[in-house]
Formats: structure tokens, sequence, C-alpha cells
């Protein structure tokens, strides 16, 4: 247990060391952008909206803010009962940054930053709206290939460097940092959560460690490829706590099925008392993994526009003094809170998946 | 109205449920067949082979320490041969001594024994004969004497003079 709580930090630290110098050019950027939202907030009204502003920069958004009134435009991908419509996300704003309808199978404006479908006059068409299946490739998906290619590029060329430098030699490069974190995730988290079968689970739970791992880090990073919130956002964090319950009940044994709906050892009043708790638990161990990384995630970006904002509630320069340091001091722990999320998805997981797939010995457990 | 505020925060939305499952998907089966199965396999085998190598090291220490302890204990065994058969070597040659200083002892005792006997028996056989040649000699003396003793008594006892004195030379 010391041991591989001494691997946890080393892995910690390790990575801590290498996102050092992230929250200062966070700093930087969220300097730029929040000072540009107060020029806007001037012109248009006079007023800067806190609660506005920090949602802007959590939420999903259509096209990739780069600097100033640069940003990437993304493709918009809707699959309508007119088949599918595909087009640039800078038709939807105006050269203001202010939406405007764009006409094609039909007519589409954002409200609040929502494709939704217009009438003739600029109003929000419901009808229409429900016919639309909004696939687009947002900030977020497009944030999520850029991790899926950097995951599939070190990992395919670390599984390659295995292939050809054989066992004999020690690990090198990227593979000698790699390789610490897998076995850290092989014999601090699999084998004592799920016990000696755990190879099978292997590379779900390393994929979906580093997944979350390389997406927590790429939003603490406030500029592209970075800044969106991905492992922030409920419909990430939702995908992820379905696949967990997938392989967690699809290789459910029958202890696991028969702990739930007719606990061995008890009375049979307390067996019907105690089935639909259990069958409720089912699906609330997921669930709760799908907000424990959403909340903290998002928890951690607010905390630090927040802070951010200060500068532009007070009005005055000088607040950056306090504003910047806690900032900074709030982006180190949310790098440590972003392998800690990663760790206790995965953790969890391993968990509930050993849970699922014990072999029981009533005897020894009632 | 305020939860329709924070609406798109909790609210999946459906491209993005529909992009992370594929992107989760296609990670999933391209990493465990490229990534996590070679990298697990070659990490596994090569702990596995520390663990030989450790277990051979092990066993081969423990043989050379078995080795080392069977050796002494066969000197040892040599050494206490070694002392008994000395022993042994000894005890025989100090028998043997004492075996031919006993026989030659007996030999010894036994060729004085014959000398001795042979003296005596020459020594008796030399006394008899000089018994007897004394009594020839009486015999011829008496007879010399008795002759002169006959013719002159002076001469007689000149002539016993005489012949005492040839006996005394004799």
């Amino acid at each position: 247990m010391r041991s591989s709580l001494k691997q946890l930090l080393t892995v910690a630290f390790g990575l801590f060391v290498v996102f050092f110098a992230i929250p200062t050019l966070a700093q930087n950027h969220s300097d730029t952008t929040a000072e540009q939202h107060k020029e806007v907030a001037h012109k248009s009204e006079g007023e800067f909206n806190v609660a506005e502003t920090i949602l802007e920069h959590i939420k999903d958004d259509y096209s990739w803010h780069l600097f100033g009134h640069t940003s990437v435009s993304l493709p918009v991908i809707l699959y309508t009962d007119k088949g599918l419509d595909i087009f640039s996300s800078k038709n939807l704003l105006d050269e203001h940054h202010e939406p405007v309808v764009y006409n094609s199978k039909y007519s589409y404006k954002l409200f609040e930053g929502k494709l939704k479908v217009a009438k003739a006059d600029g109003t929000l068409d419901e009808e229409n709206t429900a016919k639309i299946w909004d696939f687009s490739i947002t900030k977020n998906v497009a944030s999520l290939f850029i991790s899926v290619i950097i995951l599939l590029v070190v990992f395919i060329s670390v599984g390659k460097a295995y292939n050809k430098r054989g066992v004999t030699s020690a690990p090198k490069g990227l593979q000698s940092f790699i390789e610490p974190v897998i076995v850290f995730i092989r014999d601090g988290v699999a084998k004592p959560a799920i016990g000696s079968h755990y190879g099978k689970f292997m590379p779900f739970l390393l994929t979906i460690f580093f997944l979350i791992l390389i997406n927590n880090f790429l939003g603490l990073i406030p500029f592209m490829p970075g800044g969106a919130n991905l492992s922030g956002n409920i419909a990430f964090t939702m995908i992820l706590a379905v696949f967990v319950f997938i392989v967690v009940n699809f290789n459910g044994n029958k202890h696991y099925w028969q702990h739930i709906f007719w606990m061995p050892g008890m009375h049979w009043s307390m067996k019907l008392f105690l089935a639909p708790i259990e069958l409720v638990g089912v699906f609330v161990k997921p669930i709760s993994l799908m907000i424990r990384l959403f909340a903290n995630i998002t928890a951690g970006h607010v905390l630090v526009l927040s802070l951010i904002c200060l500068i532009f509630i007070f009005k005055t320069a000088y607040a950056s003094a306090i504003a910047v340091p806690f900032a900074v001091f709030i982006s180190l722990i949310e790098c440590l809170v972003a392998f800690l999320q990663a760790y206790i998805f995965t953790m969890l997981s391993a968990m509930y998946i050993g849970m699922a797939t014990v072999e029981h010995h009533h005897e020894d457990h009632h | 109205m305020y939860f329709l505020e924070l609406d798109p925060l909790v609210t999946p939305s459906i491209g993005l449920l529909f992009w992370s499952t594929v992107a989760f998907l296609v990670l999933f089966f391209v990493l465990r067949k490229m990534a996590w199965k070679p990298i697990l396999n070659s990490i596994t085998e090569r702990e596995q082979g520390i663990e030989d190598a450790l277990s051979r090291a092990d066993k081969l220490k423990a043989d050379m320490s078995k080795m080392a302890s069977e050796n002494e204990a066969l000197m040892q065994k040599a050494r206490e041969e070694r002392a008994v058969m000395i022993k042994e070597a000894k005890e025989a040659s100090d028998k043997m001594i004492a075996e031919a200083k006993e026989k030659a002892k007996g030999e010894y005792d036994r060729i004085v024994g014959d000398a001795q006997q042979a003296i005596s028996q020459q020594k008796n056989a030399a006394l008899t004969e000089v018994k007897n040649q004394v009594g020839a000699l009486v015999i011829e003396v008496s007879e010399k004497i008795l002759r002169r003793e006959l013719s002159n008594k002076e001469e007689q006892e000149k002539y016993i003079k005489e012949l005492a004195q040839s006996v005394a030379l004799n």
C-alpha cells in the first residue's frame, strides 16, 4: 500500500512538473480575453456579467476562439428530415459576433449558443427544431478528436517500441515515461480492486484513465489545442459512465445479480426491502462517476475564471495582484485534481468491476 | 427560469454524446490491439523474465552453498579417514616391529641356548677326553715309574721329577 502511494505521488508530481508552465500562460490569456470581454461589455451594455462570462467559457461552442476576434470556424453537421446539412459555423455569426439566420435546408440561428431553427421573423421555431439532430463538430468534439489523435500517436508509438525493442532492453524515452503509469494502473488500481482476473479489464481501464487524464490537462490549457471543457462536460462523462455501466453489468456474475435481487443470508422481508435499493445502486454508481468528474472539472474552471473576474468586478488592474497569484495557485491544484479525478474514475470503475466479478464465498462473508 | 439559464451546462447534447461514443470505441479497440496488449504483454514478460532470473540465481546460490557444504563434509570425511589410516598404519607397523622384536628375541634365545648346549656338550666331551688322557697318562706314567722303580731308586725319583715337569709343561 505504501509503495503504491509512493508511485501515485511520483506520477502526480511528474505530471505536475510537466504542466508547470501552463498556469502562467493561462493567466496571460485569461487576462487578454477578459479584457476583451470588458471592452465588449462596456460597448454593448456597460455592465460586466460574471456568470455569463464564466458560463460562456465553460460551455460548448460552435467555433474555437483563438485570440482577440479571431476564432476557428468548425463544421456544423445537422441530420434533418430533409437529409444531412453541413456548413461552416462562421455562417452563424456576423462580423460583430452576433447570431444571424443562415438559410440552408432550414433557417438556422443560434439561440443562447444553441443552434435552433428560426422562423421567418427570426424567432424560435420549436416544431422544426425537434426535427434536426445536431452532430456538429463543436469545440468539445474537436478537442476530443485532438485528444484521441494524441493518445493514438503516443500509445501506438509506445506499443511499437515494445515490439521493436523487445522485452530484454530497458524502456526508453516516451516508453519509460508511460510504463510506470501503466504499471501503476495495473498494480495500484486493477490488481487490488479486481483480483486475479484483472487482465481482461486492463485495456478498458487504461483507455478511460488516459482519455480522462489527457482531456483534464487539455482543459487546463487556456488556448488551442486546449481550452475546451470536455471532461467538465456532462455528455462526455455520461458516455464514459455508460461504458463503465455496460462493462460492469455485462461482466457481472451470478453472485452479483444474486446480491442485487435476492441478497443471500437475509430474512425474506429484508431481501424484498434490499432489492430495490440494490437495483437503484446499479444505476447510481455510474451516475456518481459521471457527476463527480463533471462537477470537479467544471468547478475548477469556474474557480479560476471567478478569480480572474475579480479584476473586472473591482474594475482596477491592482486587483490582479491578488487575483493572479490565487488563480495560479488554483491552477496548480487543478493539475493535481486533473490527475486525481482520472485516477478516482478509474479506481472506482475497477472497484465496480471487481464487485461484479468477484467469486463470493458466502460462508466467509455472511 | 434560473434552471434554464444553467441548462447548457447539465444537458448533454446529442452531438457530443454521439462523437464521444465513436471516439471512445475507436480509441478502445485501436489501442487495445496496437498498444495495451503489446505493452502489457511485454511488461509481464519482462517481469516474468526478471523473476525467473532471480529465482534461477537463488537456486544457483543454494546449489553452490550446498555443493560447498558437501565439499566441506567430504574433506572432513577424507581427513578423518586419513587420520584413521595413519593410526592403523602406525599400529600395524608397531605391531610388526613388536613381532619382529619378539621373533628376534626368540631366535636369539634359541641360538644362545643352542650355543650353550653345544658349548656344554663340547666342554663335557673335552672333559671326558681330558679325563681319558689323564687316565692314560697316569697309566703310562705309572707304568714308566713302575718300570724305573724296578731298576734304580735314585734314578727313579729323578725320573718322577722329570715326568712331573713334563706333565706340568704339558
